[in-house]
């Protein structure tokens, strides 16, 4: 048998906002099985919901997490709403429309921000850059709508705080317009060239078995084959009223995801201009005051796949429980699946590929069971996933 | 069939209370020997996605919910178990019919400390390994 080292990857770097610790067991090349440890960055937020009144805890649940910031506070006002008659019932309607933008939006951001560090991972640092340049206009659209380029403070129990000027309208259009080109850009740069073929096709697969089996969600979900995407099957916000597909690709492996990713921001920019033009004038708060006792559900499709909130209410104006399920939770769990069998120089991009908030390889180490000696560090193993495109390129006489 | 009349067929009996709060939200309570098989049956028999279960820790003792997402309909059935006991509750565990299932009852395990008979691997998840034992984060103390 041959030896068998361990490579434990994480749990903190600066840039992550996610701390996970993976634990890769390894034989030669080939990494054999992989121990998960989460709960770095456990700040009990659901019990500290229980302490805050209704309109506190919108703000609470925005701070899980930096990135999807609008999926968590979208969820919570959901649930709430389901427990006082359903979001449309509850919501005026151009709050509704005012929500979806605000959440295509936030998709927008953030699968440009893995695009970005997924193509850092693999070597492809130019399009890291470019992808975080093309990402600034989106935050400024957020900071144009909302005032703040991330935690927008924009959801409510029963509408939302700030309306769209009518002046910003055309210079969000335009924004949007100037997107469309760099998305194009980005979608020939991956999906045409030979070399990121070769390196993603057929690494990190994900069955549709084993997507069902694991729960997974989101892109990660869809890549796979699973048609599952809750704008579409319980609609909230604008989402029905508007025209727009869900892309799903077989495959499974991280090619697919990608696919997936770089397809969705088109849909995003589609559907956000169809909601400028659609939204109607009116309110955009239906002032709720009371939170009557009663359990409600809300969920969301996050960038990364469902947002699961569940509320239980006593009639007072705190939360009796609130149960809160990113969807990280599951497509984390998944890759016990997916990096297993894989070599160590794809074990970096496949754990990226469920788009947990990942930089945490930067602190990897190879360690040697049995003297504890240090051989690589983080930057050695990004280093070795960069090299095997290089040597990919150099097969394929391909320069830079 | 549709899956509302599924379920009601095959658990007939079993279902002690049956509550839609709207017409995408069902909850449904059952007695917790039945919670293995209901479970087996609504992932495996009508492909159900398991989103999550919730515990919560009441007066009388605890109660779980697992929610079960049907995407076809864009519905919810949240399988409710309540357990009455105040100290050393236990329930039959879930993850052995599908993985997914396996995170969450580490979690609920060591936040509310209900214990998950049959899982294979009952250890810390969120809380750090030196968290003292007996210290559930989610039980509520002093409550009479």
């Amino acid at each position: 048998m041959s030896h068998r080292v361990i490579v434990p990857i994480g749990p903190y770097h600066p840039l992550q906002d996610e701390p996970e610790f993976f634990q890769l067991y390894v034989e030669g090349e080939k990494v054999v099985d992989i121990d998960i440890f989460i709960g770095y960055n456990h700040r009990g937020i659901e019990k500290l919901s229980e302490s805050k009144h209704y309109d506190q805890v919108a703000f609470l649940v925005e701070r899980i997490c930096g990135i999807c910031s609008s999926s968590h506070p979208y969820a919570y006002v959901l649930a709430v709403e389901d427990i006082l008659g359903q979001e449309k019932n509850v919501v005026p309607k151009r709050a509704l429309y005012i929500r979806t933008i605000i959440d295509e939006l936030q998709r927008i951001h953030s699968h440009l921000l893995w695009l970005g560090l997924a193509g850092h991972f693999i070597g492809y640092n130019t399009v890291w850059m470019w992808a975080w340049k093309y990402r600034e206009p989106v935050l400024d659209m957020f900071e144009m709508i909302t005032g703040n380029r991330n935690n927008y403070a924009m959801f409510k129990v029963g509408g939302v705080r700030r309306d769209i000027k009518d002046e910003d309208i055309p210079i969000l259009k335009k924004a949007l317009d100037d997107l469309v080109p760099a998305l194009d850009m980005f979608k020939g740069a991956v999906m045409d060239d030979p070399v990121i073929q070769a390196r993603l096709k057929g690494v990190g697969i994900l069955t549709k078995k084993q997507a069902i089996d694991w729960c997974v969600l989101g892109p990660t979900a869809r890549a796979s084959g699973v048609n599952i995407d809750v704008r579409r099957d319980e609609p909230y916000g604008a989402c029905d009223l508007i025209n727009w597909n869900v892309i799903v690709e077989k495959d499974g492996d991280i090619f697919a995801k990608t696919v997936v990713r770089i397809l969705e921001m088109y849909e995003s920019v589609s559907m956000i201009r169809q909601c400028l033009d659609k939204m109607p004038k009116g309110e955009i708060d239906a002032d709720v005051k009371d939170i009557p006792p009663g359990e409600g559900i809300g969920r969301v499709e996050a960038p990364r796949g469902e947002c699961f909130h569940y509320v239980k209410s006593d009639g007072t104006n705190r939360p009796v429980r609130h149960k809160i399920r990113a969807p990280s939770f599951m497509n984390v769990a998944s890759n016990k699946v997916a990096a297993v069998g894989q070599t160590i120089s794809d074990a970096t991009i496949t754990l990226a590929a469920v788009d947990p908030c990942y930089c945490c390889t930067e602190r990897v180490a190879v360690i040697k069971k049995s003297d504890n000696k240090k051989i690589l560090n983080g930057w050695d193993l990004i280093k070795l996933s960069q090299e095997k495109t290089a040597k990919l390129k150099q097969q394929m006489g391909i320069n830079d | 069939m549709n899956v509302r009349d599924r379920i009601k067929e095959e658990l007939g009996s079993k279902i002690s209370y049956w509550q839609e709060t709207n017409s995408k939200r069902i909850y449904f309570t059952i007695d917790k020997k039945d919670i293995f098989k209901t479970v087996e049956f609504m992932f495996k028999k009508l492909g159900l996605r398991f989103a999550i279960a919730s515990g919560i820790n009441t007066p009388s003792g605890f109660e779980i919910l697992y929610h079960f997402s049907y995407d076809k309909a864009g519905e919810v059935y949240s399988v409710r178990v309540l357990i009455e006991e105040k100290n050393n509750p236990e329930i039959d565990s879930i993850s052995s019919i599908f993985p997914g299932a396996d995170w969450i009852e580490r979690e609920m395990w060591e936040l509310l400390g209900i214990n998950f008979k049959g899982h294979p691997n009952l250890k810390h998840l969120l809380l750090s390994e030196d968290w003292p034992e007996g210290e559930y984060p989610l039980r509520r103390k002093n409550e009479s």
